[in-house]
């Protein structure tokens, strides 16, 4: 009977969330280095990243479902259960932009016209660099369970969560920056072309919108 | 009554016995926080468990002894046939002990306190007659049973609530710990020490006004604030051990917050566990030795040292294998966490076995954990196991009457 003692306390959701952040951000930093092998046209070298990146992301994925799986309704959490469960779920949607773009682009071989190439680089990391920030917000999730969610450790975490708004806004700009470029020689480009290149833009801008959305989730969190 | 000496030695063994159970599976419940919070070792938590355990059955056990040798049982009506109380208490040992055995064996959660008082009701009203229950105690007993646990869960779950208002939320937890945690360490031997010496002392021969009582207990408490004053200060800030978690130095120090707590609650389930093997003994040998159900006699100290002594074999031979499996599996209970659901459930016991009711230590400390998970203080509980916790006594209670109904009918067809 004293084994009953140990098993009242379900295992910790704190450490495998943070696991699978740090997956998910380690697969947007491979696709920084993939869209530098990209603009550098070192193909070899891209599609080895993009296995990197898709296995990292099936990694994730494994987690994600047996962290599901752990987190059964008999569970006494401080948090609610379905708020965990969303919080993975928009840190998984990270993982699966960064293979998206890197699926999309080694498939259809995708060259980055050279006026573009500063712009892309550029934009990529601020994105990842959202990423990196939801990923310390994330990494903040033991000290706000054993505070209790409240106090001093909450409101650093709303600065950081902040500070993800903020990351994001500016990613916003440098893809408005990039469409615009992008606008300008569109026309000396195949169509076809054009046309998923507006798509990589915008899947690489949800990587930075989805870190946003872990901030509001860890700020729902922090909410109730 | 040729035959009281056998009586006296068959109680004695039997429980001798069940106390030896006791040490050797219940406890690992009692110091479980202390040991899987990591505040101290398995050794550390032996030591501990066997001086803490024997003075708590020393000197706060008494009243609770009190309840199960006299108060459910009406004895007066068996002046004239003193041997049926002794077959029945005798019966009502081995009933818990059998029980119990089968319920380790299963892995079923079960409570020794559960067990020994259905066994006892069970004897009384079927061997005896249900006029034969004092059923306005067993009413009160059945409610300390829920009151017990929702007790601890609500001093655990405000004790928790100022650990996070004073230490965790601040700006600097660690030097909030440093400051505060002294303070919780003199409320846990304050709180332990007066409600002993209100309640229990009496039959060590030691008798103490209120007032006496309020200062010596106040002297404990600073003594004890003041040694783990002086632990808290050798600890130092290391930084590697904060880079990933920022509060491992504040859960160090209320380590030595857990390891008072742990004392605490050794203590506390030593007066109300130890207790409950030794009160049918104590009725026995009561009997045997006076030849009569005459109850004013309090009741001897080597009764409760024998308990003692049970409960620190059990854990000597077999404690420390409970303790690890039960201590290395919780990682979820942090010293911060530790201390509040130790501190509250060892107060709440304290506070049970000075009033002399039988209270279940496992339910009380489940109680107490739970009202540190509505705080917002654990990052899991599993209910599942907790209903099943609390389900167990629904089963144990009629488990542990028919049973010693069945060997109250056997011994006296044998010994009779």
């Amino acid at each position: 009977m004293a084994d009953y003692m140990s098993k009242i306390f379900g295992a910790s959701p704190v450490k495998p969330m943070q696991e699978h952040m740090n997956r998910a951000t380690e697969s947007v930093a491979r696709l920084v280095e993939f869209i530098d092998a990209v603009v550098e046209d070192d193909w070899v070298k891209a599609s080895e990243l993009q296995q990197t990146i898709s296995s990292v992301e099936g990694a994730a994925d494994d987690q994600k479902k047996s962290l599901r799986l752990n987190l059964p309704n008999s569970l006494f959490m401080p948090v609610a259960r379905q708020d965990l469960i969303e919080l993975l779920r928009t840190q998984d949607g990270i993982a699966n932009r960064a293979k998206d773009v890197a699926g999309l682009m080694t498939g259809r071989k995708m060259k980055l016209p050279p006026p573009l190439h500063a712009g892309f680089v550029g934009y990529v990391r601020r994105c990842h660099d959202a990423a990196i920030q939801a990923q310390a917000t994330v990494n903040e999730l033991d000290e706000l369970f054993e505070t209790g969610f409240g106090g001093a450790e909450a409101k650093r975490v709303r600065a950081m969560i902040d500070e993800i708004g903020r990351i994001e806004a500016d990613t916003d700009t440098l893809q408005k920056d990039l469409r615009a470029e992008l606008f300008a020689i569109e026309k000396e480009l195949y169509a076809v072309d054009v046309m998923f290149l507006y798509q990589i833009i915008d899947w690489i801008g949800d990587i930075a919108d989805e870190s946003e959305r872990v901030g509001s989730r860890l700020h729902l969190l922090l909410a109730n | 009554m040729e035959l009281m000496y056998v009586y006296i030695a068959l109680a004695a063994v039997f429980g001798l016995y069940m106390a030896w159970g006791i040490g050797a599976n219940d406890v690992a419940n009692a110091m479980a926080p202390a040991v899987g919070s990591g505040a101290i070792t398995i050794k550390q938590a032996i030591i501990i468990a066997a001086i803490f355990e024997f003075a708590g059955a020393v000197l706060a056990g008494g009243g609770v002894t009190s309840t199960i040798r006299g108060g459910i049982i009406d004895s007066t009506l068996l002046v004239d046939t003193p041997e049926l109380l002794i077959f029945g208490m005798l019966a009502s040992l081995l009933a818990a002990g059998t029980w119990l055995l089968i319920a380790s064996h299963r892995g079923w959660p079960v409570s020794t306190t559960h067990s020994i008082v259905g066994a006892v009701i069970g004897f009384g009203a079927v061997g005896l007659g249900m006029e034969a229950v004092h059923w306005d105690m067993v009413g009160n007993i059945a409610a300390s049973w829920v009151i017990s646990p929702l007790l601890a869960g609500i001093f655990s779950w405000a004790l928790f609530v100022s650990v996070q208002k004073l230490v965790l939320e601040t700006e600097d937890p660690l030097a909030a710990a440093r400051r505060w945690v002294p303070a919780y360490i003199f409320l846990t031997g304050f709180f332990i020490a007066l409600v002993t010496m209100l309640k229990g002392l009496k039959h060590v021969g030691l008798e103490l006004s209120t007032l006496e009582s309020y200062g010596y207990a106040a002297v404990v408490g600073l003594v004890i604030a003041f040694f783990g004053h002086l632990m808290i200060k050798r600890i130092k800030f290391v930084a590697e051990e904060n880079a990933d978690f920022q509060f491992a130095t504040v859960e160090k120090i209320f380590g030595v917050l857990m390891l008072i707590t742990a004392c605490a609650m050794a203590f506390a389930h030593g007066s109300n566990d130890v207790a409950n093997a030794i009160g049918p003994v104590a009725a026995v040998v009561n009997i045997a030795q006076s030849g009569s159900v005459v109850q004013s006699s309090i009741v001897s100290p080597w009764l409760l040292m024998l308990g003692g002594v049970g409960i620190v074999l059990g854990l000597s031979m077999y404690g420390h294998k409970v303790i690890a499996t039960v201590g290395t599996r919780i990682t979820n209970l942090t010293p911060s966490r530790g201390f509040a659901a130790g501190l509250a459930a060892a107060g709440t016991i304290v506070l049970a076995s000075g009033t002399g009711l039988p209270i279940s230590t496992t339910h009380t400390l489940v109680g107490a954990v739970l009202g540190v998970g509505l705080a917002r203080g654990i990052t899991a509980i599993n209910l599942q196991v907790v209903s099943r916790i609390f389900m167990s006594w629904a089963v144990t209670l009629p488990a542990g009457a028919f049973l010693s109904v069945v060997f109250f009918f056997g011994l006296r067809a044998a010994l009779g």
